[in-house]
């Protein structure tokens, strides 16, 4: 139970956020504006999952914004520009992805550099790349990404969703998955807790954290896609600032960034709860879009500090019980 | 040991003492940064011929060299707070909304018929502000810098378009372009702000026993605690300092573009202080430093912007040239690399010996 109090905390939380915009508009509980977060947010969704592995292993990645935006410019261009197939154009852009996570990995673990910097360098790359493919945003006018796009999954009661929430489901439903019911999965947290033991315990650690930076590359990679359906267009200036709203989202969901912590249903509540208040804030009409980075700091500035005092009084616990039982132990020998 | 000259023979004693002192001059920490800077500069002299030259003109001295110190200023002030940050093995990503928050204070006061004086104290003490709310996370909560400096910086740029109302604010008073495009004895007024933060932090540094704390801080915290130093106000100083260096930042830049814009002043420049840092020979992991490493560090980012463009090449290329110089800077100070092929070129002379 211990393990899931964070993540209760985010729920118990979102749902407040939910009654309180229920409560201020009406309207708010309408069944679509629920789906409607996941439409919005589903790259975000996407981007946070891949970003949580990361975080857990204990690692950072800033350049999935860039990344992002590399794929939605690439994919742009290889459809309209090369007329090229536009599956084909996306198993591309797929594979990009997974070259720049791969190439980090790399950098990380073979040349011992700092996260920080190795996915700095590749999102000045990624930026870079996405201003060479085009200065000007290149809109998409191919048949068939635009009927994906507006293909609509009609849900009962005349509600609907479209095709880019099935994809961050899926993705979601691999991600947990995988760090709940594979080995590959239990590696990272191991890796995250301690990197000295789980190498011990005969953790091939290399494999794991280039693996798991080439995940979040295709995790990019995925989203960028999702993005590129969802604005019809390429455009070098995208996604900026993506890569701190995923760490918020993770971290307001439970993942301590030193890692070996972190539930990916927690990111997915995280995103919601993120959504939640870009919603409120487009029905209240009157305040401008950078009241939602106001009120994400101050949330994120809330839960970091309740996860410190978590901790705090569980060391002091721990160390008072020790001392106790030290006690005992020397009274009673 | 007298005689070892002789009996080695072909080498002479005075080149020999010259290899000598070379080692010893490249172990220098600014050594290899210097060698950077001037291999950046030089390769200008292919573009432009005249990219050395100094004139003068309208009273003040004139060039690229100039131009380059001139407008690397902001990112030379944000390296120095930021190589004391990182020297505690900490991390401040929050300079940027410090730069926009202070541009946008100054420009809203400036029009209010106020004190100039008076409003650049306000803009600072504002980035001071900032700079303990960071401290206070950091060092009494005990959050990690990364996520702590997370909060202002994604919360930031929200104030600043708070304190313009989401307008860009001109700024129509003359002396305050004075900040960032004057001239004072001839060189550019940002210069001698520079040379002022640089004077402060080096006396700190140097002349007090703050130095000292500071890297035991860095290289590990829990002795230096149990040795007696007061990191928790070790911690909490050099974020103050950060912020406050990215308020005069913020001053000069919108200072050079006579006005407030919240979205766009200081993009990125975290990561140019972060990059002007490594670039230093700094770890990131905190313990020595040197902030003459990082000045240099951000000279090379500023002669490269420079340089791409008197090439002529689009500015967008800027990113894709910065992550190469990062993945040559790591590879090059990465000690796994060098330890390889130091142990490459061992194993070829023992085969060649054999």
């Amino acid at each position: 139970m211990k393990k899931y109090s964070t993540v209760i905390i985010t729920l118990v939380l979102f749902l407040i956020l939910y009654a309180a915009g229920g409560m201020m508009f009406s309207g708010f509980f309408a069944p679509q504006v629920f789906l409607n977060l996941l439409i919005d947010n589903s790259f975000l969704i996407v981007t946070a999952v891949g970003m949580t592995f990361v975080l857990i292993i204990g690692g950072i990645d800033l350049s999935v914004g860039a990344v992002i935006a590399f794929s939605c410019m690439l994919l742009s261009y290889l459809v309209e520009n090369m007329h090229m197939n536009w599956v084909l154009a996306v198993a591309v852009v797929l594979l990009s992805g997974c070259l720049f996570g791969f190439g980090m990995g790399c950098m990380i673990h073979y040349l011992k550099v700092e996260p920080f910097i190795a996915t700095l360098g590749g999102m000045y790359l990624a930026r870079g790349l996405c201003s060479v493919i085009s200065e000007e945003s290149i809109s998409i006018t191919n048949k068939a990404l635009t009927d994906i796009s507006q293909y609509q999954i009609k849900l009962p009661g005349s509600n609907y969703i479209n095709v880019n929430v099935v994809i961050a489901m899926v993705v979601f439903a691999i991600a947990i998955f995988i760090a709940h019911y594979t080995r590959f999965g239990r590696s990272a947290y191991a890796i995250g807790g301690s990197e000295t033991s789980a190498k011990l315990m005969g953790i091939n650690v290399g494999k794991v954290k280039i693996l798991i930076y080439t995940m979040n590359g295709l995790c990019s990679a995925i989203a960028g896609i999702i993005f590129t359906l969802y604005t019809l267009s390429g455009f070098p200036l995208r996604a900026i600032g993506f890569e701190m709203d995923a760490i918020a989202s993770a971290v307001i969901g439970g993942t301590l960034i030193t890692g070996g912590v972190g539930l990916v249903a927690g990111t997915l509540i995280g995103v919601s709860i993120y959504g939640v208040i870009q919603t409120i804030i487009t029905f209240q009409g009157t305040l401008n879009s950078w009241w939602t980075r106001i009120a994400i700091a101050f949330l994120l500035c809330v839960f970091i500090v309740l996860q410190r005092v978590l901790v705090i009084r569980r060391e002091k616990t721990k160390s008072s019980s020790k001392f106790l039982g030290n006690i005992v132990r020397r009274t009673s020998a | 040991m007298y005689y070892e000259h002789y009996s080695r023979g072909g080498i002479g004693m005075n080149s020999e003492r010259m290899i000598r002192r070379f080692k010893k001059v490249s172990k220098l920490q600014v050594f290899w940064p210097l060698v950077v800077l001037l291999l950046v500069l030089l390769s200008n002299v292919f573009s432009d011929p005249g990219f050395f030259r100094i004139q003068i003109r309208d009273g003040h001295l004139f060039g690229s060299i100039i131009d380059i110190l001139k407008n690397g200023s902001p990112l030379m002030i944000i390296s120095i707070g930021m190589t004391l940050v990182i020297a505690t093995g900490g991390i401040d990503i929050s300079v940027g909304s410090t730069v926009a928050i202070a541009g946008a204070v100054a420009a809203s006061l400036i029009n209010g018929n106020m004190a100039f004086g008076i409003v650049i104290l306000i803009a600072i003490a504002v980035s001071m502000g900032l700079g303990v709310w960071n401290g206070l996370l950091v060092s009494k909560i005990g959050i990690q810098p990364v996520v702590a400096t997370l909060i202002l910086m994604v919360a930031g740029r929200g104030i600043a378009q708070l304190i313009t109302n989401g307008q860009i604010i001109t700024v129509y008073y003359d002396p305050f372009f004075f900040l960032g495009s004057g001239y004072f004895l001839g060189l550019p007024f940002a210069i001698f702000l520079v040379l002022l933060v640089l004077v402060i932090a080096l006396f700190l540094v140097k002349k007090t026993a703050f130095g000292l704390f500071l890297q035991s801080t860095g290289v590990n915290s829990s002795s230096s605690r149990l040795s007696g130093v007061n990191v928790k106000g070790v911690i909490f100083f050099v974020y103050v300092f950060c912020a406050v260096c990215a308020g005069i930042a913020g001053l000069i830049i919108s200072s050079n573009v006579k006005c407030a814009d919240s979205n766009n002043a200081g993009l990125f420049i975290e990561l140019d202080a972060i990059l002007s840092v490594a670039l230093g020979g700094n770890s990131l992991q905190g313990g020595k430093f040197n902030i003459s490493g990082s000045l240099i560090g951000a000279l090379i980012i500023q002669s490269l912007t420079t340089t791409i463009y008197s090439m002529g090449v689009s500015p967008n290329i800027t990113f894709v040239v910065k992550s190469i110089v990062v993945v040559i800077i790591c590879m090059v100070q990465s000690d796994a690399l060098r330890s390889s092929i130091k142990g490459a070129i061992s194993k070829r002379r023992e085969r060649e010996v054999s």
